[in-house]
Order: C-alpha cells, then structure tokens, then sequence
C-alpha cells in the first residue's frame, strides 16, 4: 500500500490549516489522492489543533496511532501531544519556542520543562529542533513559520513530491502581499535542513 | 477560487463540494444561518456571488444568510414551489429550529429541487450537543443522503435536486464534521451556466395546510417515501463491495472511509455494504446482503439508526449481527480508524494493537480561549467588577462562551440559542439572586427576541447583555441584520439593536464601548440598579476584524510590553483579566508578542501603569 500520512500540529491561529492546503494541492498536482482532516470553528480560538494529510491509497483523512509518517509541529508541548500518532522511529519535526496555554500562567496547570519533552519525542522517533520563530522573524513576519516548517519538511525525503513543487504551491496559493515573506521563510527551513545534514 | 475551479479534480473541502454540486446543478436560491460544521457551504455561495459581481457578471443564483434556520427553510420553500431550485444549510440543531417549518413542508412537498443540509457534529467539536439527525428523516419522512466524502458531497448535492424533483419533497443531505471539514480530490462537472431567474407561484388549494389538508397531505407522504424506497434499491449511492468471504460490513458516511482503510490494514476478507442513500433504506438489497453473510458488523456513528432497522430486516435470517446492540460499538463520539479496528479485530479474532494516548510528561490542557484583545473580554472584566458575588450568569451559543473559563467564570447556564434571555427571566423569578444574561448581536436576532419581549411583558428583573462584536464571529465572521452588507456583497437595511429592543418595550437601555472599562462599569451599575429588564448594548468589533483589517492595509501590529520597573507582580492582568498573551517568566509577567493583538485594553486594568506600548517595530 502507497501511502504517506502527515501531521501538523500546533495551537488555533498558527497557519496550520494553510500548511495542510499547500500540502494537498501539491499531492494533487503531482496526481496522488489526499485526504485532509481540518479544524474549523471553536478549537481554532487557540486551543490545541491537529491537521491530518493523508496522501496516497487512503479513504479515510484520520489515521490510526502509530501509523503516520512525519510529524510537524509549531509549538513544542504540542508535538508530544500528538506523538502517539507516529510510527517508532520515525521523523518529528517542531518549532522551539513554547506558547504558553492561560491555564500555565493561572497556575491551574504546568508547562513541563522542555528537555523532558524533547527526550520522551526521542524515546520513540528522531527529531529536528528549529528555531521556526526566530527564521520567520528573519523573514519579515511571525506569522510565516508555519512556511518555514514547510520548507524543512519540504527536504526530508519524505513527501511523495520534489521541493520545487511545494514552492511553485506556495507560490499559487499564498496572497502576493506576503509571497517575498513566504519564499523567505520557506527557503529558510530548506537552508536549516541543509545545515543539518538531515538526511533519510 | 476553489469552488470554480475548471480543472478536475480540485481539491475541496466536503462542504464546498456541496456548493460546487448545487452550482453543477444550476442552483436558483441558497438560505442559510451559519453554524460549524456547515458554514463554509454558504460562505462559498457568498464568496462566489461576491466575486462574479465584481466580474460584472451575473452569478446566476441569489444567496442570503437569513436571521435563523427556520425563517431560511421558510425561505426557500416558497423559492421552491415557485420552480427555483433551493438549498438550506444549516448545522444540526439548527434543525432543531427549523423542525416546525420542516415537517409540515414535508407535507406540502416542494417543486423544483430543495435540498436541506442538516451538517452533524458527532464529539461535539463545536456543539452544545451531538444529537443524530438522521432520526428526523425518519420523523418528517424525509429522503436522505449521507455522503463519506467530499466526492460524495458532491455527487449527492448534484443528484439530491433530481430526486426531490422527481419525489416533489425535499431532501435531507446529512453530513457530519468529518465529512464537512475534510478536504479531498473532488472529479467536477462543468457548471451549469444560467441566468438569475424568477419562477411563478400557481395557486393550490393543497398548500394550505388546515386538518383536512393535512389528513390528505399524509397519505401522499407516505406513497411518497414508498417510491423512495424503490429508488433507494437502484440508486447507485447503495452499493456493495466483494472481497469474497462470508463476513459482512454494512456502513455510511465517514465510517465507510475508516472501514475501508481498516480492512486493508487488516487484510480482511470480507464484503461491505455501503450506504449512501440511508433513507429509506433499501430493504431488499440489505436482505440479500445479510443472506449471503453469516456474520455481519454494522459501523455507524452516534444512534444505532441503520442498525435498528437492519435488526428488523434480518429477523428471521441466519445471520449474527454485531453493533451497538452487544456493546461492540459506542453510541458516544465519532469514530477513528483505531476505534473501528479495535472493535472489527475483536468481533471476528484478529490481532490490532494501538498505543495509548497519553504521553508520559504530563502536558497543559489547551482549551480554545477568547482571543488576545477579544472585546468580550473586556465586558466580562468590567461585569465581574460590579455584581454581586452570587450573580447568576445565563449565557448563550457564540465564542463569548468562552468565558466560561477561569479566570472569568462567566457563563453559568446554556441551553441553545437565544436561551439566555428566557432562562434569565426563569432564574429572575426563581431567585432572589441578580441575573445579568449574555448573547452575540447575531444570537440577538436569531432566537432572542420573543425572549425579551416575554421579559417586558413579565417584567423580569434582569440585565440583558448583548455582546455587538459587528459579526457572527465564531462561525468565520459572516454578517447578519445588525450589519449593513448581504451576503452577496450589496448593501442592505441594517437594524440597531438598540432600536429593537426599544422596539420590544425595554426601557432602560445603554449602549456602550467596552474597551473603555470605566464607562462599561457605569452602564453596568446603572443597568443593575433599574429595576425590571434592562438592555446594555457592548459594541466593539471582533479583534480578528481589526486585525485583519490593519494586515490588509499593511499597518504593523505593535504588541504590548510590561516595564519590568513597574510591575509590582500583582498579576491582575492574569488573574483577574486573563488575556492569553500575558505569561510568567520566573516571576516575570510577560506579554507573548506574537500573541498580542495591540488592543491596549489590558493597559487600563493595571493599577501600576506598567503595560506600555513597545516603541520599537518589528
Ligand atoms: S497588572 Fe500590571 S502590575 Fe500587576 S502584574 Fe500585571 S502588569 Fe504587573
Ligand atoms: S494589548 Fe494587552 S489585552 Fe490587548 S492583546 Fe495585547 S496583551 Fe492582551
């Protein structure tokens, strides 16, 4: 069976559900089935949101645990909240800087120490840490790090699909007032990658 | 835009699969109220009308969001007994307000092709239940469709017109979240090009239904579902699949995607029989279908609906049934493939294993939250600073149900739409307690209004709160009559809740900004002083409005900051106000700059002047 399953995770309002899109349109321009579960309505006010891509001979848009491929995640916590989803072994790729949930800062609840995160992500899978933030600040905005994650994915190995054709995506997709930003950004995260000898 | 897209296929959401089917069919009217998961059907009809008109073009439909889900139904029924082809969307329980107008037009039928989308939200993702709706099919003897994907959307909002057509009733187009709001390859038609058009109403004493009508009307009804039940055995929406063996598998909607993935995985031999038609069901397929299985799972979400009726069929077959009936499968929540393979593996001896859910370090919860710089906020603060400490607080369907959340604690009591104002008037009576009630400007309209006027006409002591956010904010920021656009981009009538509820006979009424927090706490205490119900209008836009609004213009958004000097760590502004850009650092507060909307309300609440406006950009 020919199937590649992605999960992007992260918090309501980080450009998850863009990400996703570009992902799809992608599949579909290189002539592969995909199916998207999307999150709309009350979760995304900043609760914990997860978007499932899965591209290939699949039915249904939701997996089962331990079945995805990659996991990408804009916030820290909110990768190991949806670690079970992953295959052993396999690929975790997130963002460093932690967003911290109202429940922390009231005391109800802890941001657990982010070392203990990383090491239980590297109990079961590898992980690429990237400071998606910081290169999206480079870039010309905040808001573009769900492109920087992106591009780090792009390299992987991983997508049934060359990076040149999730940038032409982007590049279609994205409103023109942000595409330098975008480009940016998304070059940045292939540059990281590079960087950093991943290879699969 | 996606929805118009000329190559196939295109990648569409389930519910703008809707639209592209109904456009496909030559669609004449679209009503709706909006309500996740269904909102992007309606939203992609206003997008397309807003779009063809600023291509001088004519779109060739006309589109409306209405003031509620019954006055849509109402709508488009007249729409389609004229001859127009009809399509009301709505999420569930928005049938539940529209059930009146809806059963009785069962009745009465329609003539062009009306297709009502009841959108279901098993889970409750964004709901305040997860009631079955299939179930009124049964009720209203509706026909009904319950597509798995976003290729079935389509295909079922394209066929659905010809067979209410055909039947001369409408019919229900029953879709759940994950079905909505999953994305997928979608194989188009060309549209059906046309002009708007106008239909003519032919008078028919048989429209009118007073009892004897009514008596008549029921017959046909029922001769009516006989035929669909004939064409529910053809359609080819029903179907079988045979990978050989005596084992069976009777599905619908999304189930029938996770069965497929499942089986697979499994390596399962076995049939399916998959259901897209699920009213009425196709007897005789299901017959023979249980005749050549000797054991049979039925996977369907929420209430064992076909399962019942399955059992009935197979009643005197040799065939073992397995569902919701043994506690195989829960009546409870949606479905993922984990919980449909554990439940296959377990009936017939196969081996699945999952790993558990939760990870080791224990993590934060992260419910959804009002935004950074909501104006909701900003009320509920200057509220909470001026009642009564046993203040009963009714509150109603929208984001501002978010304050229900510490450190608010702001919503005490939520039945459905617009029960705020009525359960308001209940507590005022019951108690002896203050009330102070809160509803969205769009709920307002909605469902609210016969509540307050019962209100004025009981007077109730009670401080009703309309929260005017200039949207239906929770839904994706559609208007509604509060506003001055349609939903087709023209300018329209706008109504002042003010004026309403002056309209309705309320006498004290106060129409404040909460972004200014003194103000707000005076309208607030004078409000609470008036004895009997008492209108305080909070006006101030959406923050995603602004925010947008400023990207758009390419205005920078300059976050706040804490002077570290200032601060005397009293932690108002997250104890008392809770914005979720403010975090601890140490003992440190902070503001998250990515997070901080600029709305400079939190300014107002600190009592050290320490929350300044950061003087560089970014
Ligand atoms: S309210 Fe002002 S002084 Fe108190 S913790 Fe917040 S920023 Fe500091
Ligand atoms: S200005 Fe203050 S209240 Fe407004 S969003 Fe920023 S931190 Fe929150």
């Amino acid at each position: 069976m020919n199937k590649t399953s992605i999960v992007f995770a992260g918090v309501g309002g980080q450009g998850i559900l863009t990400a996703a899109n570009i992902l799809g349109k992608a599949a579909l321009e290189a002539n592969k089935k995909a199916l998207i579960a999307e999150v709309h309505g009350m979760a995304q006010r900043g609760g914990a949101v997860e978007c499932i891509i899965n591209i290939g001979d699949v039915y249904s848009a939701l997996i089962c645990n331990d079945s995805a491929d990659v996991l990408v995640s804009l916030e820290p916590v909110e990768a190991l909240r949806q670690l079970s989803k992953i295959k052993k072994d396999r690929l975790v790729i997130t963002d460093i800087n932690p967003v911290i949930p109202p429940s922390v800062s009231l005391g109800i609840d802890t941001y657990p120490d982010l070392e203990d995160v990383f090491k239980e992500i590297q109990e079961k899978c590898r992980l690429i840490k990237i400071d998606a933030l910081g290169l999206a600040i480079q870039s010309g905005a905040r808001i573009a790090k769900n492109m920087v994650l992106l591009g780090a994915l792009a390299d992987t190995g991983l997508l049934p699909f060359l990076p040149q054709l999730l940038l032409k995506t982007i590049q279609k997709n994205l409103p023109s007032r942000y595409m330098a930003i975008s480009e940016k950004a998304f070059d940045s995260g292939r540059v990281f990658l590079k960087n950093n000898n991943y290879v699969e | 835009m996606d929805v118009l897209a000329k190559k196939s296929p295109a990648l569409l959401l389930g519910n703008q699969a809707i639209t592209r089917g109904a456009l496909e069919a030559g669609i004449d009217v679209v009503t709706t109220y909006p309500g996740t998961p269904a909102s992007e059907i309606a939203d992609s009809f206003s997008a397309v009308a807003k779009y063809l008109k600023s291509q001088k073009k004519d779109p060739g439909f006309y589109f409306q969001y209405s003031v509620n889900e019954k006055v849509a139904v109402e709508f488009a029924a007249a729409a389609s007994i004229c001859g127009l082809r009809s399509l009301t969307c709505m999420k569930h329980v928005g049938l539940n307000v529209a059930s009146d107008a809806f059963l009785t037009y069962m009745y009465v039928g329609c003539k062009a092709g009306h297709i009502i989308v009841t959108a279901d939200d098993p889970s409750c993702h964004s709901s305040q239940n997860e009631q079955d709706n299939r179930i009124y099919s049964k009720l209203a003897h509706a026909p009904m469709f319950e597509p798995s994907d976003p290729q079935e959307a389509k295909d079922m909002a394209l066929e659905g017109f010809t067979l209410s057509e055909k039947l001369k009733i409408p019919l229900l187009l029953r879709t759940t979240t994950r079905v909505s709001h999953v994305r997928g390859p979608v194989t188009l038609n060309p549209l059906k090009k046309k002009k708007t058009t106008k239909g003519i109403f032919r008078k028919n004493p048989l429209l009118v239904t007073v009892p004897a009508v009514a008596r008549q009307l029921h017959s046909v009804l029922l001769e009516k579902m006989d035929e669909a039940a004939a064409i529910s055995e053809k359609i080819p929406f029903n179907y079988i699949i045979n990978h050989g063996g005596t084992k069976g598998i009777i599905t619908s909607g999304p189930s029938y995607g996770y069965v497929r993935d499942v089986i697979n995985e499994l390596h399962l031999e076995c049939k399916i029989l998959k259901l897209g038609m699920t009213h009425p069901l196709p007897k005789k397929l299901c017959k023979d279908f249980l005749k050549s299985c000797d054991e049979v799972i039925i996977v369907e979400e929420l209430e064992p609906f076909i399962e019942e009726q399955i059992r009935a069929i197979a009643y005197d077959e040799d065939v073992k049934i397995y569902g919701k009936g043994a506690g195989h499968f829960s009546r409870l929540y949606e479905y993922t493939p984990d919980i449909v393979a554990h439940s296959i593996s377990e009936i017939f001896h196969l081996k699945h294993k999952t790993s558990s859910d939760s990870p080791k370090v224990k993590l934060p919860a992260r419910p959804p939250v009002l935004c950074p710089g909501c104006p909701h906020r900003a009320t509920y603060y200057a509220v909470k600073q001026v009642v009564p400490k046993d203040t009963i607080f009714p509150t109603d369907i929208g984001c501002y149900t978010l304050g229900n959340a510490p450190p608010l604690k702001i919503a005490d009591y939520l039945l459905c739409m617009g029960s705020n104002v009525g359960t308001a008037c209940g507590f005022s009576y019951a108690t002896e307690q203050k009330v102070v009630s809160f509803m969205g400007d769009s709920t307002f309209f909605h469902s609210s209004l016969p509540g307050i006027v019962n209100a004025v006409h009981h007077n109730n002591d009670c401080v009703i709160t309309v929260l005017d956010n200039r949207t239906t904010a929770m839904t994706g920021h559609q208007p509604h009559p509060g506003t001055s656009k349609s939903g087709m981009g023209e300018n329209i009538r706008m109504l002042k809740i003010e004026d309403v509820a002056k309209g309705l006979g309320i006498q004290h009424i106060e129409v404040v900004n909460p972004t200014n927090i003194e103000e707000t706490k005076k309208a607030f205490i004078r409000s609470l002083r008036y004895k009997g119900p008492s209108v305080v209008v909070s006006r101030a836009p959406c923050i995603l409005l602004i925010v947008s609004n400023k990207r758009k213009h390419g205005k920078n958004i300059i976050p706040y900051t804490i002077n570290q000097h200032k601060c005397t760590q009293c932690k108002i502004c997250i104890n008392k106000f809770g914005c979720p850009a403010f975090f601890l650092e140490g003992n440190q507060v902070k503001i998250d700059k990515t997070l901080c909307t600029s709305c400079g309300v939190c300014q107002q609440i600190c009592p050290s002047n320490a929350i300044e406006k950061e003087g560089n950009h970014e």
